[in-house]
């Protein structure tokens, strides 16, 4: 240990360098190890052991936190930071690799892709996620979101062979490589106006200027684009239906958890960090795109009849209700945004294994009239998929209804009525486009389809995300303490 | 830097950004837009080198550094990509590309 790399900086940075470390290994197992069919399986043994290894770790850390009574652990003098915000965001980090992961088996012996490639790239995504939920510099940041965007746009095209997923890999990869140019614009001018990378510092320097100066205005617009572009929120969502409906699906719903937490992860960091002096230059910002995204994704959500594409145009109108959060700005605003997050990943979740499941080999199963009568098949499924569907919508009493009730609560408290009243009114056609698919599982009458591909993973992962979002949704008070801690920052 | 002074610089940076931005804009090959993203990256280089000397330190040498890196990475992936997509469709049109529709 020297001076540059010191025994806190190990503390702190190990989960990552894990999680990397392990993705190599699947990598090299893959290759030297296990090239038969039948080995596939030491593959996902490998991952989940690496989440229990950062699992085990981050315990370890939020134990060391409340022990020594700290408050956060500065690592690599302030380019990386342990805290409860960071640690909050990790645990979701891990259950949705875990759960995804063990969701894929299936999925990819149907598709008959590699899993070697696949799981080290998980993997390897959720390091540069790690680093978007700990950073506290602009290069650790940018690290981060690079790391974690290049492996989601391989993945996104991982069915090399479909032009569906090609072309969602391209869109994806043009727009999110733009989007990373105009926010990398807007870091090298947050420098050039603080001399330094460090967001303390930044923040400082912000607090100093006036709020319409030039610079920094263009420096928070850009930086702002390219965040709204990240989350997926409007006017900035154009790549996230074709990106969502062209990956496979267990891609999918890894992009719309993982990589929309991590991204909303990293613009609390710099909103409510080096940039909250500059709030009013880019808070009718975000309440645009806050209200954009919530127009803009429920009524295009209405008209579509794949289920991945109008779970896409849902998860743009959830980023519009968790940006409200931090439009309102108070205590319980912040905290709501962590609970909805929270909730947003598990509901998501769960609701994409579902259309994981429906996948058969001679069955895509992603129309919404592909569930018809799923009901009288798989009544399991059919109930699951209700609970998902009732919380996306946001009815009590599952986990959905807890989220948007500390939004609105904000949005309340701080006498933003108008807003209130326009999130309540998409609820209300949020509710129509999801009763739809409700209408064809319970009502429809059921065609006929081969049985749907379950396996353990994925039951497990279906069981794990329903049961939370009910509990989330009746007694919601651990989950409300386990917000309230990502507080602490 | 001892002739041009520092707005020079940032001036020439944000117009090969605005460039950049307008290219990923309008042109309608694969290529030709993944070009122009590169040029983003250049020019947002070239700002921090320009702040990094005026400032007189090494932060901005080292943050054009690590984005170099990341161009570096996202040309590997994105042109991989792109054999893809060529591979698949004979075609690199931008307008080809559009299979999915709302």
């Amino acid at each position: 240990m020297s001076e540059f790399y010191t025994a806190t900086d190990h503390y702190v940075v190990v989960p990552a360098i894990m999680l990397a470390l392990f993705g190599c290994a699947v990598l090299l197992f893959d290759f030297w190890m296990f090239p038969q069919a039948r080995h596939r399986k030491y593959l996902l043994l490998v991952l989940i052991g690496g989440e229990i290894f950062t699992g085990v770790h981050l315990w370890r850390q939020g134990n060391f936190l409340s022990a020594q009574g700290l408050s956060e652990l500065v690592a690599f003098r302030g380019s990386l930071v342990l805290d409860g915000f960071s640690l909050f965001f990790n645990w979701i980090f891990v259950a949705a690799t875990i759960i995804v992961a063990i969701a894929s088996y299936r999925y990819l012996e149907i598709e008959g892709e590699h899993h070697g490639e696949y799981y080290g790239l998980i993997l390897v995504a959720q390091s540069g996620m790690f680093f978007l939920a700990a950073g506290t510099d602009l290069i650790t940041l940018f690290i981060g979101v690079e790391l974690m965007a290049l492996c989601f746009y391989v993945m996104v095209g991982f069915l090399r062979g479909q032009k569906r997923s090609n072309e969602a890999a391209i869109k994806y990869l043009l727009l999110g490589a733009f989007s990373s140019g105009l926010m990398v614009y807007g870091f090298s001018l947050l420098y050039g106006l603080s001399g330094s990378t460090k967001l303390s510092v930044i923040g400082q320097a912000v607090a100093a200027r006036e709020p319409w100066d030039p610079m920094l205005f263009l420096a928070i617009a850009t930086i702002s684009v390219g965040l709204l572009f990240k989350v997926s929120a409007a006017p900035f969502h154009m790549w996230a239906p074709d990106a969502y409906e062209g990956a496979p699906t267990t891609v999918t719903a890894y992009l719309a958890v993982g990589s929309k937490a991590a991204s909303f992860a990293f613009l609390m960091r710099m909103y409510l960090g080096p940039l909250s002096e500059g709030r009013p230059t880019w808070e009718p910002l975000l309440i645009g795109a806050a209200v954009l995204s919530m127009t803009i994704g429920n009524i295009a959500a209405v008209t579509q009849s794949n289920v991945k594409r109008l779970l896409a145009y849902s998860s743009i109108s959830h980023a519009g209700y968790i940006l409200l959060g931090l439009v309102a700005g108070n205590q319980t605003g912040i905290k709501g945004m962590a609970v909805y997050i929270l909730v947003y990943a598990f509901m998501t979740m769960g609701a994409f294994i579902v259309v994981v499941a429906l996948r058969r080999k001679e069955l895509i199963g992603e129309d919404i009239d592909d569930m018809a009568g799923l009901i009288h098949k798989s009544p399991g499924y059919a109930v699951l998929m209700l609970i998902f569907l009732l919380s996306l919508a946001g009815i009590p009493p599952t986990a959905g209804f807890i989220g948007k009730y500390y939004i609105f609560l904000a949005l309340l408290e701080t006498g933003h009525y108008v807003l209130a009243a326009v999130a309540a009114l998409y609820v209300a056609v949020a509710i129509y486009y999801y009763f739809r698919i409700v209408r064809s599982m319970f009502v429809s009458e059921a065609a006929e389809t081969p049985p749907l591909a379950t396996t353990v993973g994925v039951r497990v992962a279906l069981a794990v995300t329903g049961v939370l979002t009910l509990v989330m949704g009746v007694y919601p008070e651990p989950f409300l303490r386990l917000a309230q801690s990502s507080l602490t920052r | 830097m001892e002739g041009a002074p520092l707005s020079w610089y940032l001036i020439l940076s944000a117009i090969l950004f605005a460039l950049g931005v307008a290219g990923f804009l309008f042109r309608r090959n694969i290529i030709t837009v993944f070009m122009c993203i590169e040029l983003m990256l250049n020019a947002v280089n070239l700002s921090f080198i320009a702040f990094s000397h005026k400032l007189n330190q090494v932060d901005g040498h080292i943050y054009a550094f690590f984005v170099m890196v990341v161009a570096a990475a996202e040309a590997a992936v994105g042109l991989a990509i792109i054999l893809t997509v060529f591979k698949n469709r004979a075609s690199l049109a931008i307008d080809d590309v559009s299979s999915m529709k709302y």
